[in-house]
């Protein structure tokens, strides 16, 4: 029943920045290359820019000018060989070097707390928007039904004190962001810096967009981009699972997120040193509970611990999986179990039968498990 | 009284012939919910568990029904909720995970604006022991009493209450506001009524890390609220950074851990437990 989100849909900015053509939010010329071979540009200097799904990039050296050919060829060769805060860089996006007079910023994304789009501008753009203070940013809620009008830009950009020639630009802007929101179900939709060209042009340096996953099935032109993952990590979102990889020795499997969250928890404050953090989710399924023992083999850890409170997802099912996984997959280290809720008494008593002994208490078996483990 | 559910709800199911519309009209009924009608398109003249089943909610209206659960896919939440404030449905429950947050945010502003209530999405509803339940709570875990319990989990809310009914309390309302970044209901909306229901003498809240809403339910608890607010935050041990599952369930700068909710919570003068199973102990010191 309660779900965890298993794709992370952010856009590279090659890919936002063909959403903003779309949307005709004015972005400077520019070209995705995968590979140095074939390397085409005509107009210099040229911006080189790493294509990672991490902010930081500038930073970290993934942003590069080159003032000619030869230059370019070495700059691009260098991008593409670079690891950016542990994501290896896969391409990069060329792009015409702006004349920059100032740089602006501005976003919409969810309010929480408000339940509702907030829109955020400033012209104190270009730095980290968090040390920008309060008093400086703009923030306007979009009514969700009523949705986003033009007079929202206007009323926005007097309060930003645009020049006229400004004004009107950045209104085209920010109706294209907010149809942009609207039309793909966006997360968020950001432009920093927002450029001020020494022309007096107002164009898109970057863009970054992120889709709410949930949103997919109406967007089948989004692709799906590899979200940062870890091997194990990977095996299990491609087998359905919602699984986090952790560095300690004891697995896990229990069902919703919050209980799984509270057993690492419980776990943690008792000496314990969880493997992973894996949720079987709404689903009441003999085959998804071996599944997971499955993962968790290839994980190694040294003891397993499964902790279910049954309501959409059956003990007796859970029961019913853990016996067939002992046949079938093989598992060698100790397993305590906790079961309560749903078919709790039928789910007990296959485990009796099958010798495999279970708790009702989730204290007792997480108690348990960290014996069996540090016995070790 | 207790809050939102109670004896005078009458239940229509929209999705009823599904399997988890099936499986839970049965529980309700158990419960000792009012199952007045169900919904399902093209299905009308059959029953489900005696509960007659109609092709549209407007059809279904004849029964006279104020509440609804809804369980149809995700792509057709929106419709779905839409049909039941045209029809003015006071309460609306979606059990269905996976909604679009752009369509939840529609629903919550429109039944906002016709004051109807909005419960979930992805959450476990809402249950007054025994009196009615409208949602999928197991039903073995209650216990009549006058514990308000408030959590954005599912199973987690389950812990809770069976531990609140073990060390022999029972809850008043239990209200599950669902795991999405938007809900119908948040904390500070189900306390304001906890304040004025005379059955609710203490109440439980369930948090997680990810999001503000602990944070700013602390400083309504501190400014505005008169009973006694016991807590347990999940989250402590998540690793900076990574994603621990719910939407909501990512840290990112100083609001939203469960270090932040904790001491929010505790200079509201709330009592949090380190474990599920001091929550009991925690509520005989406030209860005394």
């Amino acid at each position: 029943m309660l779900y965890t989100r298993l794709i992370e849909m952010n856009l590279y900015e090659y890919q936002a920045k063909e959403l903003f053509r779309k949307y005709n939010i004015p972005v400077p010329a520019g070209k995705h290359i995968e590979s140095p071979s074939n390397l085409q540009w005509d107009k210099f200097p040229v911006v080189v820019k790493a294509q990672v799904l991490v902010g930081g990039r500038g930073k970290a050296g993934g942003i590069k000018f080159a003032n000619d050919q030869k230059e370019l060829l070495d700059k691009t060769r260098e991008i593409l060989s670079m690891t950016i805060k542990g994501l290896k860089v896969n391409s990069v996006y060329l792009e015409e070097k702006l004349d920059i007079a100032k740089e602006y910023y501005v976003s919409i994304t969810l309010d929480r707390s408000k339940r509702r789009p907030i829109i955020m501008a400033t012209t104190s753009g270009g730095v980290e928007i968090e040390d920008v203070p309060d008093e400086k940013i703009v923030k306007y809620w979009i009514d969700p039904v009523i949705g986003y009008s033009n007079f929202i830009g206007k009323d926005i950009s007097f309060k930003l004190k645009l020049p006229d020639n400004e004004s009107k630009q950045f209104q085209a802007i920010l109706a294209g962001m907010a149809s942009l929101y609207n039309d793909y179900d966006a997360e968020l939709v950001e432009i920093n810096p927002l450029v001020v060209t020494k022309d007096g042009l107002i164009i898109a340096g970057d863009a970054k967009i992120i889709i709410d996953s949930d949103s997919l099935f109406r967007h089948k032109d989004i692709p799906e981009n590899a979200a940062e993952r870890t091997e194990l990590e990977e095996i299990a979102y491609k087998r359905g699972y919602s699984l986090v990889e952790l560095d300690g020795n004891i697995g896990v499997i229990a069902n919703g997120a919050g209980l799984t969250m509270a057993t690492l928890d419980g776990l943690t404050l008792k000496g314990g040193k969880p493997r992973n953090f894996l949720d079987l989710g709404g689903s009441d399924d003999v085959e998804k509970v071996v599944g997971a023992f499955e993962i968790l083999k290839i994980a190694k850890p040294k003891g397993i611990l499964i902790n279910i409170f049954g309501g959409v997802t059956h003990c007796d099912t859970v029961a019913k999986g853990i016996i067939e996984a002992k046949k079938r997959v093989g598992i060698d280290v100790p397993i305590v179990v906790r079961l309560s809720g749903v078919n709790e008494d039928e789910g007990r008593k296959i485990l009796s039968d099958n010798g495999i002994h279970s708790y009702g208490d989730m204290m007792d078996a997480i108690n348990e498990i960290v014996k069996e483990v540090n016995k070790q | 009284m207790s809050i939102f559910v109670d004896e005078n709800t009458r239940i229509v199911v929209q999705g009823i012939t599904g399997h988890q519309g099936s499986f839970n009209t049965l529980q309700m009924i158990k419960f000792g919910s009012k199952v007045v009608a169900g919904v399902t398109p093209g299905k009308a003249g059959t029953e489900v568990h005696g509960v007659k089943v109609y092709n549209t909610l407007s059809d279904a209206m004849s029964e006279e029904p104020n509440a609804t659960f809804i369980s149809v896919p995700a792509p057709y939440v929106l419709d779905a909720a839409k049909e039941a404030l045209y029809n003015g449905l006071d309460i609306i429950y979606i059990l269905t995970e996976k909604v679009p947050y752009q369509d939840t945010m529609k629903i919550v502003s429109m039944a906002k604006k016709y004051g109807k209530t909005v419960v979930g999405p992805n959450g476990p509803g809402m249950t007054s022991p025994f009196k009615s339940k409208l949602g999928i709570m197991p039903n073995q875990i209650f216990k009549k009493g006058n514990v308000g319990v408030i959590s954005r989990s599912g199973t987690l809310t389950y812990e809770i209450v069976d531990q609140v009914t073990r060390a022999g309390f029972g809850e008043s309302t239990v209200i599950g506001l669902g795991g999405d970044p938007v809900t119908g209901l948040n904390y500070i909306d189900v306390l304001e009524k906890f304040k004025n229901d005379d059955e609710t003498e203490a109440v439980v809240l369930v948090g997680e890390i990810g999001g503000t809403a602990e944070e700013e339910a602390a400083e309504y608890i501190k400014e505005k609220f008169n009973k006694p607010v016991v807590s347990y935050i999940t989250g402590r041990s998540a690793p900076k950074g990574k994603r621990m599952g719910h939407a909501g369930a990512i840290i990112t700068r100083g609001k939203g851990t469960a270090e932040s909710k904790i001491s929010a919570l505790e200079s509201a003068g709330v009592k949090v437990a380190a474990y599920p199973y001091e929550v009991p102990a925690l509520l005989k010191e406030v209860l005394k």
